[in-house]
């Protein structure tokens, strides 16, 4: 026993385990929110405060997203930790947000002893069983032996090929009961060995006369932005994105044609539904960027690049499926294609970028374009740019001039609404840099509580609403197809936005012009204090270009038209 | 034209906590039709083995056992093939019996080479494995009789040869 400190083993509590090997697998900051079930799992966090940091967030469901937004901005694996029942319960959306995102996430749940499990204990939930279809794999640990691999294995899965959320639920006893734990080494990716054979996507690809190069999240998310612009530029493409792809390309490339789908930019849309050969790479063919699957870019042929081979032929029948490491298969191809110039391709791509010009413009002095052009100018270019979900979301994706991977943190897959103030929480605290959360009005009431989070953490934080006062996506639904029939989403409320920032002890500005907008962006800089501006925009604001839910290209609506 | 037909798989899983509920809800949750599924352990205490017999067309054939593939708890996933399997199911079939029809459903069991596995004054079971196609000829002629209650197994299948499912 004297000698038992010289020994490499240690003797570890379940919940010295859980943070000693979190330590061990490179966490530094975990976000979440104590209570009776993790009190033992705090105990362990206040004892290695000093090696890692716990953001308290005012809702686990903050802590879900902060942890979804730390992952998303740098591409290391978030850590949400919340008690049972209730606790466990309000990381549910933020789990499936990840999972819809392919966010690497663990989240932690405490539960109540394995001796009271299954006889409705209090604050008792089965969060296993919950979880089991919006996580990549769950965990319910019976056995404390088996704990400190769990987590590593939680962290590899989380990690590698298509990333995911993993929840791990440990029931108070394994805390508690103690076992040997040594230090490993942080646990590697597994990588997908897949040869695949191109010789058929090079005689596709250099076939092509109107290739298009599509990137959807995977690109971000595996870092593979930079073989992507060498492809597009060997085979003189255009590049369109998926909402999730969207940072993977600087705006400002000559090749970028940025979003397109339903709310997608006009050029972006037209041009993929013209290719003859879309390369999509790292994108799911969701409903919200296809329309009507039976006439989406009908004239062209498919090559499908992807990690996940179950994407392949998922919701698109492709021409050709790759599956493997996207940076791999890219890097191959382009080696191994002819060179292009395609100057006829790229004269079509300029008619359709001059109407774009023209024609989907934003009225008035004070428009959602407005904001987001004044603010992109008036933040550091290293700012991480997070929404919430809804118009405002669409505006900032057609028109902010994303210039870096991992800048934009947005909901694309589940569309969670409340999540831009975890999200954006998070992807500061992952970067050291400055966020700017565009919400709406709508989405911003939903989660305003995480203010405190970020004001108690010194967040630089910069909170543009673009207040309409209502629901505006679903109200412009019910203008376009419900008759107008303004059900349930006309808001009033007479939420002052401005104090409501000061009693959360943040800057509040209320902006009506661009003028005053400059000024409070100003401010915000200076001070690097959590500011909230309410900019006041028209409720009869629309998104435009738009897609009508099921249709296709030709039945794209434009602000001219209604 | 969708060709919906009927597909065989074998699933070679991790024996770990939740993995039955994890597979079936993938089925339910992707939208996928299952006709059996059957689990049980196999040769090593690590592994279960679960068949499952599901309706569909090709494609989406394919996708579930893309989607299965991705489980953490799927070791090996295999389509078994008609013609390359053996295929067996598993009948309990209780029939009303009296003087009258007793012998011809005792004649029924002997040309299927089925069992009869209790006997009562007022009722037969009988116990009867074979294909799918076989159970539910057997099923049709012991309809006139009366069947009180049946239990199937859905299938389970080996493949042929010395080939097995694990690597």
């Amino acid at each position: 026993m004297i000698y038992a400190f010289l020994e490499d083993v240690m003797k570890l509590t379940g919940a010295q385990i859980i943070v000693k090997t979190l330590i061990e697998q490179g966490t530094d900051v975990v976000f979440g929110y104590p209570g009776g079930q993790a009190i033992n799992i705090y105990d362990s966090l206040y004892e290695n405060s000093d090696k890692i940091k716990h953001i308290l967030t005012a809702h686990e469901q903050g802590a879900s997203h902060a942890a979804d937004g730390y992952a998303r901005a740098s591409g290391k694996v978030g850590v949400c930790i919340a008690t049972s029942g209730p606790g466990a319960t309000n990381l549910v959306t933020g789990i499936a947000t990840a999972y819809l995102d392919s966010t690497p996430m663990i989240a932690i749940t405490g539960n109540v002893p394995n001796s009271l499990i299954g006889r409705d204990s209090f604050q008792e939930v089965d969060i296993f069983d919950i979880t089991l279809s919006i996580t990549k794999h769950n965990y319910f640990v019976k056995d404390i032996s088996l704990l400190a691999d769990i987590i590593r294995e939680a962290f590899q899965i989380a990690k590698s090929g298509r990333p995911g959320p993993v929840l791990i639920d440990v029931p108070k006893d394994v805390q508690t009961a103690v076992y040997e734990w040594e230090e490993q080494s942080c646990v590697e990716c597994l990588t997908n060995e897949n040869k695949c054979d191109l010789k058929a996507a090079i005689e596709l690809v250099n076939n092509a006369k109107r290739p298009f190069v599509y990137c959807g999240g995977g690109v971000v998310s595996s870092n593979s932005q930079d073989h992507i612009l060498r492809f597009a530029e060997k085979i003189d493409a255009p590049i369109g994105c998926s909402m999730m792809g969207l940072s993977a390309v600087d705006y400002n490339n000559e090749r970028a044609l940025g979003m397109q789908g339903m709310h997608g930019r006009y050029t972006s849309s037209k041009a993929m539904d013209s290719a003859d050969l879309i390369v999509a790479v790292g994108a799911r063919f969701s409903d919200r960027a296809t329309g009507n699957k039976d006439k989406f870019s009908v004239g062209a042929k498919i090559i499908h690049i992807d990690v996940d081979n179950a994407e392949i032929n998922k919701n698109i029948t492709v021409s050709l499926g790759l599956n493997g490491d996207i940076g791999h298969i890219i890097n191959e191809l382009t080696e191994q294609v002819d060179k292009k110039s395609l100057p006829e391709w790229k004269s079509q791509i300029e008619q359709l970028r001059t109407f774009e010009k023209e024609h989907c413009v934003l009225k008035g002095d004070f428009n959602p374009y407005t904001i987001i052009d004044t603010v992109c100018d008036n933040v550091s270019k290293d700012t991480v740019v997070a929404t919430d979900v809804g118009q405002h979301q669409m505006w900032v994706a057609q028109r902010y001039r994303f210039c870096k991977p991992r800048s934009f943190i947005t909901s694309g897959g589940l569309g969670t609404m409340g999540f831009g103030m975890g999200a954006a929480i998070g992807a500061s605290v992952a970067t050291g840099c400055p966020a700017v959360l565009f919400t709406g009005d709508g989405s911003f009431g939903m989660n305003l509580n995480e203010l405190a989070t970020a004001v108690s953490n010194d967040i630089p934080l910069t909170i543009v609403i673009m207040n309409n006062g209502v629901l505006g996506m679903v109200r412009q639904w019910q203008t376009l197809f419900f008759d107008k029939h303004y059900s349930n989403t006309t808001l009033n409320r007479k939420t002052d936005f401005v104090k409501l920032a000061e009693a959360f002890g943040a800057v509040g500005f209320s902006a009506s012009t661009k003028a005053e907008l400059e000024q409070a962006l100003r401010s915000a800089a200076e001070s690097s204090k959590v500011t909230l501006i309410d900019c006041h925009i028209d409720s009869d604001e629309m998104v435009y270009p738009m897609l009508p839910p099921g249709g296709a290209i030709e039945d794209m609506i434009l602000a001219g038209d209604k | 034209m969708i060709d919906i037909k009927q597909y065989i798989i074998a699933i070679l899983v991790a024996n770990q906590f939740g993995v039955l509920t994890r597979v079936s809800g993938l089925f339910s949750r992707r939208g996928f039709n299952i006709d059996s599924l059957t689990v049980g352990e196999t040769e090593s205490p690590e592994f279960s083995r679960i068949t499952v017999a599901l309706r569909g067309d090709k494609a989406s054939k394919e996708q579930i056992i893309k989607q299965l593939s991705k489980l953490h708890d799927v070791k090996e996933i295999k389509e078994m093939k008609p013609e390359e399997t053996v295929v067996r199911e598993l009948l309990l079939i209780k029939v009303k019996s009296d003087d009258s029809s007793r012998n011809k459903i005792i004649d029924a069991v002997s040309v299927f080479r089925s069992k009869i596995v209790d006997y009562t004054t007022d009722s037969v079971c009988i116990e009867i494995t074979g294909e799918s196609s076989k159970i539910n000829a057997f099923i049709d002629l012991l309809k006139p009789f009366g069947i009180i209650e049946m239990c199937r197994t859905g299938v389970v299948v080996l493949q042929r040869g010395i080939d097995c499912l694990k690597n």
